[in-house]
């Protein structure tokens, strides 16, 4: 009788336990939100959203950091993607589980590991100074890129795996190559994987501040050319707080961050599913 | 002409890593036959299958002794291409294996990785190997929804119809029917007999009966090895071999 008692007795507890630690992970997650957008929220207007920025961001708007922030995170997701994805399928499908495979997997785990102000001094010797490329989009780029590279590998790695053999079968049996198997049956099914890790690499990319402050500079002058250096809403909020400019548009650009990420996820979803509906 | 030998397979042994999956296999496969083999699980029937259009290359640690002719020419040659003989040589599985793309392009697959794009001759490819398959009336209203839609037995004759969409030479069938009720098995039986016509057909049954309904000759294999080869009728009623007479009676198996 007792056995039984205690066995309920801890399934209850559990229970509370496990709803306690969602309830306050989304609590957490709710206040921060409702702080940032609260105090950002009456500082949007378009002007702010089209305006650049006056006295050091103290006053005009943001647009040079909007701007800044799409060209660093839509460079950094070109150059990696084709990396990664590339990786991924050279290691599910061109080498075995080998010497080779396993070093490329483990150093790709260490680099996901890496906080991002190691990659932005890696960044601000190699590309900056030593490829002379100095604080530019270019740089900052590239750094981002070799920041999510690994969290691409390792999605578009598990979204190629969790591809039925069969389909590879079918595929080589139909008298497919191996590069016509991968471009129109591993690819495709593997698209929806990949496009999760991507949606992740923008998130990191968006918000990234330390690595981007050292390989783009902070300029707030509006970029010409990917050589141009240029200031991210990241980098910009964290100037305006730390710096003590102007704390409400500090809490303007941060409502804009949150809201970009937010819609960028949205979309991406609303895609995502779309893709799997027609095909199944 | 009839009588004419399309594949042979000359002393041919296969190895898992060490551990062997056929020995010294000896046969001769006619052209416009039905041609079936037996046995119990972990005979080697699979194996023998994927080796006649080199489905075995996917799988690492294999290696294999004798050689395979088709049409007296060897399939291992070097200077023959593996797709090449794979579009000859095709093969449905055991299991429906859809890709979760539409009815169309599936049939299409084989075509388009062919080199075809024309949209008149796809269509017309599709509609020819779907009626092959005797499955055009059944879905040609819908040809552009997802594949997985069909019910089991109609994604199988979907495979089918995605292998004669090739027109292939061969077909290679490993337990065709092994998921399907017995409507769907005979439709599939009755659409192997008016495929005989066009096609040479190595059929793994899905059980004796199956080989008894629609094969000419029959193979029996235990243990990788090849017990016995004749006539269906006669590997079923008269077998030379007491262990063949043993599985065909159900003594074991």
């Amino acid at each position: 009788m007792r056995f039984y008692q205690s066995r309920y007795l801890t399934q209850g507890l559990a229970k509370i336990l496990i709803w306690v630690a969602s309830l306050f992970s989304i609590a957490v997650m709710i206040l921060i939100l409702i702080q940032i957008l609260s105090e950002g929220i009456p500082v949007i207007s378009l002007n702010f959203l089209l305006d650049h920025p006056r006295s050091m961001g103290r006053e005009g708007g943001i647009f040079s950091t909007i701007i800044g922030t799409a060209a660093l995170t839509g460079l950094a997701i070109i150059f990696a993607t084709p990396l990664g994805v590339g990786t991924a399928i050279f290691l599910r499908e061109y080498t075995r589980e080998s010497r080779v495979s396993r070093i490329i997997r483990f150093g790709t785990d260490c680099l996901a590991g890496i906080p991002s102000i190691i990659f932005g001094l890696f960044g601000f010797i190699f590309f900056v100074i030593y490829l002379n490329l100095g604080w530019s989009i270019l740089s900052g780029g590239l750094t981002l890129a070799s920041m999510i590279l690994p969290t691409i590998i390792c999605t578009a790695e598990e979204a190629i795996k969790a591809i039925p053999y069969s389909y590879r079968e079918v595929s080589y049996s139909l008298g497919g190559t191996k590069w016509q198997t991968i471009t129109r049956t591993i690819l495709p099914n593997a698209l929806p994987g990949i496009f999760t890790g991507v949606i992740l690499s923008v998130g990191r990319s968006i918000g990234e501040t330390a690595a981007v402050i050292l390989t783009a500079g902070s300029s707030l002058v509006m970029p010409t050319s990917i050589f141009s250096p240029i200031r991210t809403m990241a980098v910009h909020f964290y100037i305006l707080a730390r710096e003590g400019v102007s704390m409400e548009m500090a809490y303007g650009t941060g409502a804009v961050l949150i809201i970009m990420v937010l819609l960028v996820n949205t979309i991406a979803n609303l895609l995502l599913n779309r893709y799997i509906r027609q095909r199944t | 002409m009839s009588e004419s030998v399309k594949i042979s397979i000359k002393d041919f042994s296969f190895y898992y890593e060490e551990q062997p999956a056929l020995l010294h296999i000896n046969m001769e496969i006619p052209s416009n036959k039905i041609f079936s083999i037996f046995g119990p699980a972990r005979s080697g029937k699979t194996t023998l299958l994927k080796s006649l259009n080199r489905l075995t290359d996917l799988i690492f640690g294999v290696r294999h002794t004798g050689t395979i002719l088709l049409d007296g020419r060897d399939i291992y040659d070097e200077k023959h291409s593996v797709t090449q003989l794979r579009r000859r040589v095709g093969m449905v599985f055991d299991l429906p294996t859809p890709l979760p793309i539409s009815i169309f392009d599936n049939i299409a697959y084989g075509p388009r990785l062919n080199g075809i794009t024309q949209k008149k001759r796809l269509n017309e490819i599709v509609e020819k190997a779907l009626r092959s398959a005797v499955l055009w009336e059944e879905v040609k209203d819908r040809l552009h929804t997802s594949a997985l839609r069909l019910s089991g037995g109609q994604q199988q004759r979907l495979c089918i119809a995605r292998v004669l969409a090739l027109e292939p030479e061969v077909l290679l069938l490993d337990e065709p029917c092994s998921g399907l009720d017995p409507i769907s098995t005979a439709n599939i039986e009755e659409t192997l007999l008016q495929l005989k016509k066009d096609y040479t057909i190595v059929l793994v049954p899905h059980n004796i009966q199956q080989a008894s309904r629609v094969a000419d000759r029959t193979a029996f294999l235990l243990n990788g090895e090849l017990i016995e080869e004749g006539p269906t009728y006669e590997i079923f009623t008269r077998p030379k071999d007491k262990r063949t007479e043993d599985y065909v009676t159900g003594r074991f198996g």
